[in-house]
């Protein structure tokens, strides 16, 4: 019943402006991979290619073998969530849930045991006779994935679906449609910018960026090894250093960049290259009295668990933690230590 | 701290309700005014008048044009006018700006021009016979109350729920009148009403429009009171009120007037 998504070498524009370039991507059966990029990166273009809403210039896109790009976007039958959740306002819970099966031309009959059980699994049977004006955000949220869901989609899609919802309940419902996903054993493509969301229901997560995925992995790998200099950026590592190597020997790798020499565990990067960029998150550069990279405190905040600082470099602004008990006053002369699980070596990148 | 409304705000009030009210109050009761000329108060009490205009052979059968011309033209521009409101809101991101102006020009140019230029482009130009120039022209005239009336509802509709019909599997049109027109219907409702009501009081469009043998009703209410002055006007008038009043009613009754303010 799932089947696997796949999209090969896909464009698309809107007028002049070419908003995807030569996207492939393969979503395995049963899967849910998540988009993720900030708005106008392409995510929701490449959902709506995919729904049929929009044609794409290039590239086909198949879904379990069968190429979807002829067919419209009714004859699909891919299950759709929106952020706006688009419940039909004159419809019942009921009827809403059932359209779908109606559609498929199901009597009234045949329809009410699968719009009951839809509606039970999302903890909504209680509800199908009222309006969708008369339920809270995350129960219409609930209703939007019943309709998706009941009409047995071989794929489904989920634009932004938790944005309209207030934190607590965003924790909550992520919960609620991976387990949803995964008990029907759905084929699932999920757009959002936030990154918590995506690493948190994925199995895999497509950073995207100006219409091109810039890494797709696991959210470990991608939170671990970034592929490149804006996807660390993207997953926290805010500093972003370019070196060459100087000197190696069993334990220790010696980078250089301005004069300056920093020395770096070889077991704790993996492989260095000769010329490469050291990607440091906050936590990777320990502020202390000296050693590493020497630098000049110019702004200092507290947040609780340890103190961060913006420090001048001679190779630049970097951002660096220091602990709690020990603060540096901003202007004090400092020297930044790589702690290496926070930090990750990436290809050196053409100027 | 004074308590209620200010007593200007309270005069105020009052001579607006007059204001509205009066006209109305006037031509109702020349309607009943046992005299032969239009007077106010009446004096006696009478409806011969009433009596009179249904007799008037011509009242009857403009009357009859005027509704066949109000319900063609108002069937017409809800066809152009539903279709047109909902292209602009659907793709308001990728259509200039300018389309949606167009729909407006015919409020915009005064009806005695409006009315003229169909005479010259339509009667004499295109030499239409006068009954479908005129519901051309009703229909022209209406557009722009229908296009606006039913886009003002369409603006609060969100469409990914057409979307979502859509990708449920219901073909875009299906979609459309399942999904998109149960929930515009009260600004459908209103564009019907509001253009049935404009069609059937126009004087100015069906002035040049109407021609030999065929006219509407106030076209042939304007042609009597430039030959008599008796009160049978004032009792049309009241008839054609009550005609709308009934309208109103039904709406309210079936739908809710409530619809008509969304």
């Amino acid at each position: 019943m799932s089947e696997p998504l796949e999209l090969a070498g896909v464009g698309a524009a809107y007028g002049e402006a070419r908003v995807l370039h030569d996207l492939s991507l393969r979503v395995e059966a049963g899967e849910l991979v998540s988009l993720l990029g900030a708005s106008g990166c392409g995510k929701t273009t490449t959902l709506r290619l995919v729904a049929g809403f929009l044609a794409p210039t290039d590239g086909t896109i198949r879904l379990g073998g069968r190429d979807l790009t002829p067919l419209p976007a009714h004859r699909r039958g891919i299950g759709l969530v929106f952020q706006s959740y688009a419940l039909f306002p004159h419809l019942t819970v009921a009827e809403n849930v059932g359209f779908g099966l109606r559609q498929r031309g199901l009597g009234r009959a045949a329809r009410r045991p699968r719009v009951e059980g839809a509606l039970e699994r999302v903890g909504l049977a209680p509800l199908s006779d009222r309006l969708p004006a008369a339920l809270s955000g995350g129960q219409r949220q609930r209703v939007a994935l019943a309709r998706a869901l009941v009409i047995e989609p071989p794929l489904l899609m989920l634009d932004e679906p938790l944005s309209n919802l207030d934190a607590r309940l965003r924790v909550e419902m992520r919960v609620e449609i991976r387990r949803l996903q995964r008990a029907q054993g759905a084929t699932a493509l999920y757009v959002t910018h936030d990154q918590e969301e995506a690493f948190s229901i994925s199995d895999r997560v497509a950073i995207m960026e100006a219409g091109r995925i810039r890494q797709l992995d696991a959210p470990e790998t991608l939170y671990r090894r970034p592929a490149d200099a804006f996807v660390a950026r993207f997953v926290g590592f805010e500093t972003i250093l370019p070196l060459s190597v100087a000197a190696r020997d069993a334990a220790t790798v010696t980078a250089e960049a301005g004069g300056v020499r920093l020395s770096l565990p070889r077991d704790a990067l993996g492989p260095v290259p000769d010329r490469f960029a050291l990607a440091a998150r906050p936590e990777g550069l320990r502020v202390g009295a000296d050693g590493g990279l020497p630098g000049r405190v110019d702004m200092r905040t507290y947040l609780g668990r340890a103190y961060q600082y913006r420090c001048d470099t001679p190779l630049g602004p970097v951002v660096a933690e220091g602990p709690p008990d020990r603060p540096v006053e901003p202007g004090a002369a400092v020297g930044l230590a790589p702690v290496p699980e926070h930090c990750c070596v990436l290809p050196r990148e053409a100027p | 701290m004074r308590r209620g409304p200010h007593p200007a705000l309270i005069a105020v009030a009052a001579l607006t309700y007059l204001f509205l009210v009066g006209p109305i109050v006037i031509v109702v009761g020349a309607a009943f005014s046992d005299t032969t000329f239009l007077t106010f108060p009446p004096q006696g009490l009478t409806t011969r008048w009433f009596a009179n205009a249904w007799e008037t052979t011509a009242f009857r059968s403009t009357f009859l044009t005027s509704l066949q011309v109000a319900t063609l033209a108002t069937t017409l521009t809800l066809l152009l006018g539903v279709p047109a409101a909902y292209a602009l809101a659907r793709h308001r991101a990728r259509l200039p700006p300018v389309l949606a102006t167009v729909f407006v020009l015919p409020i915009l140019v005064p009806e005695i021009v409006f009315g003229f230029s169909m005479l010259r482009s339509v009667s004499v130009g295109a030499g239409v016979p006068v009954f479908p120039a005129l519901v051309l022209g009703h229909t022209l005239l209406v557009l722009p109350y229908a296009v606006r009336v039913t886009a003002a509802s369409l603006a609060a509709f969100d469409f990914a729920a057409e979307e979502a019909a859509i990708s449920l599997g219901a073909p875009p049109l299906r979609a459309f009148v399942l999904v998109v027109l149960p929930n515009i219907r009260g600004g459908v409702i209103a564009a019907f009403v509001l253009a049935f009501i404009t069609s059937l009081n126009d004087v100015s469009v069906s002035l040049f429009l109407t021609g030999p043998g065929i006219s509407t009703l106030p076209i042939q209410l304007l042609a009597y009171v430039e030959q008599f002055f008796d009160p049978t006007v004032a009792a049309v008038s009241v008839l054609l009120m009550a005609l709308t009043v009934a309208v109103m009613a039904v709406v309210e009754r079936t739908l809710g007037l409530s619809l008509l303010a969304r």
